[in-house]
């Protein structure tokens, strides 16, 4: 329930303001709660004086069993004067459909954004039953406090069973914070989800740099959430015929509940596509010899329809922006189709695509260890074959 | 003003090896070492207090007796005390339990915490959860990727240049916040005798589960809402072949046989 410390309140009255359910009343004289409070913890965060709490108690297996539906946070990006889904959310919605089906619930697509967003209808045709879509003008891009705070009504009112959202920046920036907020489990960056014979979500997910896969369940909370990552699951081409119901969700955010300021944007240089969502990358390491030499790489990355990428190594000799980075303190990365051109595989890198479906390394030395993972290992000097095989490829 | 460095000892993942019939990690002979982002964090710790000396630096860590090392490595690095966070009742911690954990320490020891740094992620589970949830239980703003920081010139405000997915963006946010580090020095920096030597007279104390205003139930594994069911080896790669000694011309032709057979190339 929620607390509030009557004798430190100032009624002030931002909590009455910050409410997505119209439940507090700040009078003058004091300020009061009733029924339509969902615990979402909106007015805890806004409160300067620290005045309210919220006691969560232990929820009963039945009271567990009440949560229903399978909800997946539609995060939209920038797409000219639009705001579009990212191919995540896709991936997200037809494995989720699979899981709902498995429990016989519905699925979810909660969309926040604002008047700019785009293809909600399309959300259904992917899978999901409705959509449930905050629009607000401190939606128009992410921050942690401002999506938080709409996330956490939605989940609060519409109590799901199992909450996805994909392991992207914003996505593992938001669901812990949610998660927090809540109280209740989460597991990141899965690249596995199944339902088992208890009707529980079963998260797999690799640790230690991926030398271990690990199965997890959140026994006691609801709902189940997991950060999954890009590329794990194919979505699956959108059925036009499925009824769209997109419903609005109100929610009350103001200036003063976001308490991060942006001053400045600073884009570099675009490659293109995201590397996180590329079907094709070729990437390059230090054995790529100098910047120039990139070049190659980039021919044959645009041969076969994909991006480029790069190492640590090289994002550090600034051969490259830390944007297209893969490994650890880069990107995770899952392509179809992995090539490493010069890069050994020191084992950050490897943990940031080892779950590419097949990997191709050309690298100078035999007892690299990326040629541990590769499907195809050549050993032999890039710069010297890959203009032969840009040549190959071009008379195919 | 106090910083609070958040840090993990991790296991070196270079050497990690999994026992193959029992899908277990093999912890011996791995060598133990302060989780690098963790350390993006103490360094970052470290430059603001160079531009404003009056900061005092606490690293907290929650871990076995042996984390101690990591946190002598923090007050090396620069931290004015450490403090660790250890007992038996704070085993199997999820990322939930671990964040209400240090939350209640930094409520406990350092209540006027300005600043709380953590490392982008661990490299060894390399959830990214802890910080964000450390975060919302003290009810302060979040900036995550941070690769430079600094204090507005009235102190009341962190000034922090993230990485995001288009570039870069420079955020702003009220004290008390928390920032996670994702690139510092790209080196890592050997301590000096003279840091050593007065890392040794610095204050390392620890903090047991009596110490914080936490009930048992909210410990360790009994106060985590994950489980984990199953620990098993990944998949092997099945298939992979390696050719040596090949002309570039050959070499190139191996490669665009496989492209063409594996569907990538008309």
């Amino acid at each position: 329930m929620l607390k509030i410390d009557h004798p430190i309140c100032n009624r002030c009255g931002l909590c009455q303001k910050s409410c997505p359910f119209g439940a507090i009343s700040a009078a003058e004289e004091t300020v009061a709660v009733d029924e339509r409070c969902t615990l979402c913890g909106a007015c805890v965060n806004v409160c300067p004086q620290a005045a309210l709490s919220i006691e969560r108690r232990q929820a009963s297996p039945e009271e567990l069993a009440s949560y229903r539906g399978v909800f997946v946070w539609a995060e939209f990006e920038e797409r000219g004067e639009h705001l579009v889904p990212r191919r995540v959310v896709y991936e997200l919605l037809t494995h989720g459909r699979r899981l709902a089906d498995r429990l016989g619930q519905p699925l979810v697509a909660v969309a926040l954004g604002d008047a700019r967003m785009q293809e909600l209808e399309r959300l259904c045709h992917q899978g999901a039953e409705r959509v449930v879509c905050c629009r607000h003008d401190l939606l128009g891009s992410y921050s942690t406090d401002g999506f938080a705070t709409a996330l956490a009504a939605v989940v609060a009112k519409e109590k799901p069973s199992v909450l996805l959202f994909g392991a992207t920046p914003n996505g593992r920036d938001l669901a812990p914070r949610v998660a927090a907020r809540l109280r209740f489990g989460l597991t990141a960056d899965c690249t596995g989800l199944e339902i088992d014979d208890q009707g529980q979500l079963v998260q797999t997910r690799p640790a230690f740099g991926g030398n271990i896969m690990a199965s997890i369940i959140s026994p006691y909370t609801r709902p189940q959430a997991a950060t999954v990552r890009p590329n794990v699951f194919a979505a699956s081409p959108p059925d036009p015929l499925r009824p769209v119901a997109v419903e609005d969700f109100p929610v009350a955010l103001s200036k003063a509940s976001i308490r991060t300021k942006v001053v400045e944007t600073i884009a570099t240089a675009s490659e293109g596509e995201k590397i996180e969502e590329a079907r094709v990358i070729v990437a390059a390491g230090r054995g790529c010899g100098e910047p120039s030499h990139l070049d190659l790489v980039r021919r044959l990355a645009h041969r076969l329809g994909g991006a480029m990428a790069g190492s640590r190594a090289i994002v550090e000799l600034g051969w490259i922006p830390h944007t297209i980075q893969v490994g650890q303190s880069g990107t995770t990365v899952g392509p179809d189709l992995y090539v490493a051109v010069g890069i050994s595989g020191a084992v950050q890198h490897l943990v940031g695509m080892s779950s590419s479906k097949k990997i191709v390394a050309i690298n100078k030395d035999p007892d690299a260890p990326i040629f541990k993972l590769a499907d195809l290992g050549v050993v032999g000097d890039a710069l010297k074959i890959l203009p032969k095989l840009i040549e190959a490829l071009k008379t195919q | 003003m106090k910083i609070v460095v958040c840090v993990k000892q991790v296991p070196e993942i270079t050497n990690v090896r999994v026992n193959p019939e029992t899908g277990t990690l093999i912890r011996e002979g791995v060598a133990s070492i302060l989780n690098p982002f963790c350390e993006y964090a103490l360094d970052h710790a470290a430059r603001l207090k160079a531009a404003h000396p009056e900061i005092e630096i606490v690293a907290v860590s929650m871990g076995p007796p042996q984390a101690r090392s990591a946190l002598m490595r923090c007050l090396e690095l620069g931290a004015d005390r450490a403090v660790l966070v250890s007992d038996r009742k704070f085993a199997g911690a999820d990322t939930w339990a671990t964040a209400l954990t240090l939350a209640a320490v930094v409520r406990k020891i350092v209540p006027d915490a300005g600043l709380i740094l953590v490392g982008k992620q661990a490299i060894d589970g390399d959830t990214a959860q802890v910080g964000p949830e450390i975060a919302e239980i003290l009810g302060m703003p979040q900036i995550m990727y941070g690769v430079e920081m600094s204090l507005t010139p009235n102190r009341r405000r962190i000034r922090v240049k993230r990485e995001v997915e288009s570039g870069y963006e420079v955020l702003e946010a009220r004290l008390p916040a928390l920032v996670s580090a994702s690139k510092g020095e790209a080196l890592r920096r050997m301590p000096s005798l003279a840091d050593v030597l007065s890392a040794r007279r610095r204050e390392l104390r620890v903090v047991t589960a009596a110490d914080l205003d936490l009930s048992e139930s909210e410990l360790g594994l009994a106060g985590s809402y994950t489980q984990v069911v199953k620990v098993f080896p990944p998949a092997p790669k099945q298939g992979g072949r390696k050719v040596e000694g090949l002309e570039p011309a050959a070499a190139a032709g191996e490669i665009a046989a496989f492209l063409r057979s594996e569907g990538y190339v008309g």
